[in-house]
């Protein structure tokens, strides 16, 4: 009954979702009472892989290929059920992150497994399989599943979980997985970075601006802010249609799903397509003039007031709680 | 080109989601049923290579009862040519993934697209289902699509950055903002729309590998607690002393 993380990195080092994702995964395998055992692919130290220690992964295999350095969902969900063969796993947990749910359905497929994307909590074995639940329609339900394969994979939402420490021995194996050309069919020409910034996804606070903003020239009001608490910097949909913002800053049922533990939203009226992707956030503080936007209804704290007048107060507060405790 | 577009039939962005009581469902009065947002894209993208090239053929394709007829005629009427409903129930994604991958197979199309994500399930989960099925190259949230000597250049998203990758064709493609613009049909493409075949097949047989037990609302939210603009450093220290900043 042994559950299979796919360890995600990014140039040889791990990012927070993949300890989260080890997290849920360890969780999964305390209640099935058997092993968490983890899978990488490409190059990556050892010291690295030890780190997944922390979070109760016995075992890393690793798949050291050097055409794996770069992603390939073909090749990586070789790689994956491979391992997941090897071992018997029950489940295979991925973050639901851009390469995780590129890869995930092909996991499913390859194992004969039911797959179960986006789960906010934690599933229950079934004499069949598993159930538990994940939102559905955009955040704005909640599906109770039942799964019906002898394995199932989980793709765990992103900032759903946060960490949970559970150290145990780690050791490193290889994994040898007979990889053809076929499987590196799409070729990578390059990466290019569009925000240097904290990903949104994963980000513990995000501050947002909406149409209130008046413009592109104000977002330093907002950007100030958000420096001011290490936040990422997120936005409605008319302001990157306008090109006020860059598109990946765009959160809604047709842009980013997000869940951070803090949401700030700032001159966005609350209109349902936005709230879909950011109803998932734990605390929500929404700042706008009108005090009939209906952001309130799902805000926790709310401030009637005029952005320009009530922001850069905050702001020069935040500076300052954070200079008396620095 | 000739391509595949697979589209969902599902609630409009502005649906207030409603279950019926035996929570089995959801709950379609006053619903009105669209495109999947995701998945125009990629119809849209299909019709400009037809509309550049002056060849080519589009089929869409939907997984669903005869109630998903009327948004399989507004592909059609965005400037689709033909489409195709696979007449059986879309339990999961794995049982959509079969359906297309059966109806594609050996039907030589160049691109087969699909949304990101379907805006009911949330699953982006058939794309790569499909892909695998049919062992075919995969482009997950692309956001540009351009053909070159017969070899397709993307753009693939990822978080505050994106790829620029090559891809043999045929492939499978799953659509993000910025592939294409939303249309909106015209009277000359509704009109056209009546006379373009709308084909029923009857669904090959797969047993479900996720069940839907229950559907239900989220707890709701507490009330909100206002804080004085005048006073807007208050809000602050109550930040603070919950530990959120
Ligand atoms: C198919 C579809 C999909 C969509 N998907 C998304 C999506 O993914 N994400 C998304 O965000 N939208 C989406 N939308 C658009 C959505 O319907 C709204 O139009 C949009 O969210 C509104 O953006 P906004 O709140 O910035 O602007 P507005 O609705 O114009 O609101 C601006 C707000 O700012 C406030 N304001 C103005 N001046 C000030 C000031 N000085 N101080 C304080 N407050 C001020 C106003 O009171 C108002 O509430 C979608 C729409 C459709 C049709
Ligand atoms: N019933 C269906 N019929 C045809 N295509 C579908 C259906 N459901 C989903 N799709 C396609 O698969 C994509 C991803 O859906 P999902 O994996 O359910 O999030 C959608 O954007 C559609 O392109």
């Amino acid at each position: 009954m042994s559950v299979l993380l796919f360890a995600e990195h990014w140039n040889g080092s791990f990012k927070k979702s993949v300890f989260e994702a080890a997290s849920f995964a360890k969780t999964l395998a305390d209640k099935l009472g058997g092993p968490l055992h983890a899978v990488v692919a490409g190059d990556i130290a050892d010291e690295e892989l030890q780190k997944l220690g922390q979070y109760g992964v016995g075992t890393t295999h690793k798949a050291g290929d050097a055409r794996l350095n770069t992603f390939s969902d073909q090749a990586f969900a070789k790689v994956i059920s491979t391992a997941a063969s090897a071992i018997g796993a029950k489940a295979v947990v991925l973050a639901n992150t851009y390469n995780g749910k590129a890869a995930g359905p092909r996991v499913a497929v390859r194992l004969d497994a039911a797959f179960v994307p986006g789960v906010n909590n934690i599933p229950e074995a079934t004499s069949e399989g598993f159930t538990g639940q994940r939102p559905t329609n955009s955040g704005k339900g909640v599906e109770t599943y039942r799964t019906h394969r002898a394995a199932a994979v989980f793709t765990p939402k992103v900032n759903s979980f946060g960490l949970n420490e559970a150290p145990v021995d780690h050791s490193v194996a290889s994994l040898a997985v007979e990889l053809s050309d076929a499987d590196f069919a799409v070729k990578f020409l390059e990466k290019v970075v569009t925000s240097s910034k904290v990903s949104i996804t994963e980000a513990d606070i995000v501050i947002s601006g909406g149409r209130g903003f008046k413009g592109p020239e104000n977002w330093n009001i907002l950007e100030d802010m958000a420096g001011s608490v290490g936040a990422g910097t997120a936005c409605s949909k008319p302001v990157s249609d306008m090109d006020w913002r860059p598109h990946h800053e765009h959160v809604g049922q047709t842009g980013i799903q997000i869940a951070p533990n803090l949401y700030i939203a700032i001159g966005i009226s609350g209109a349902i397509q936005h709230l879909a992707g950011v109803n998932s956030s734990k605390n929500i503080v929404v700042i706008n003039k009108d005090p009939e936007a209906p952001f309130f209804k799902i805000a926790d704290y709310g401030i009637v007031g005029d952005l320009f007048d009530v922001v850069p107060k905050i702001t020069a507060a935040i500076k300052e709680v954070k200079a008396a405790t620095a | 080109m000739k391509s595949l577009v697979c589209i969902s039939h599902v609630p409009d962005t502005t649906t207030n989601i409603k279950y019926t009581p035996d929570g089995k469902s959801l709950d379609t009065t006053g619903v009105t049923f669209v495109i999947g947002p995701y998945d125009e894209y990629g119809l849209v993208r299909a019709i400009e290579f037809k509309e550049q090239t002056g060849q080519g053929h589009v089929t869409v394709l939907c997984v669903g009862g005869a109630e998903v007829e009327p948004t399989l005629r507004k592909a059609l009427a965005i400037g689709a040519d033909a489409a195709v409903r696979i007449d059986g129930d879309a339990v999961d994604a794995n049982f959509v993934a079969k359906q297309v991958a059966e109806y594609a197979q050996g039907k030589d199309f160049d691109f087969i697209f699909f949304g990101k994500e379907s805006i009911a399930t949330n699953g982006s989960a058939v794309p790569g289902m499909v892909a695998e099925y049919l062992e075919l190259p995969f482009i997950s949230q692309a956001t540009s699509l351009e053909v070159k000597d017969g070899v397709a250049s993307l753009h693939r998203e990822l978080a505050g950055a994106y790829e620029v990758l090559e891809s043999p064709i045929p492939c499978v493609i799953s659509c993000q903002k910025g592939l294409a613009e939303w249309r909106i049909p015209n009277m000359r493409g509704i009109m056209m729309a009546k006379r373009k075949p709308l084909s029923a097949v009857p669904a090959a047989e797969v047993s479900a590998a996720v069940t839907t037990e229950k559907l239900e609302l989220p707890p709701p939210k507490g009330d909100c607690q206002y804080i004085d603009a005048d006073n807007a450093a208050h809000l602050v220290s109550i930040l603070n002393d919950k530990g959120l900043i």
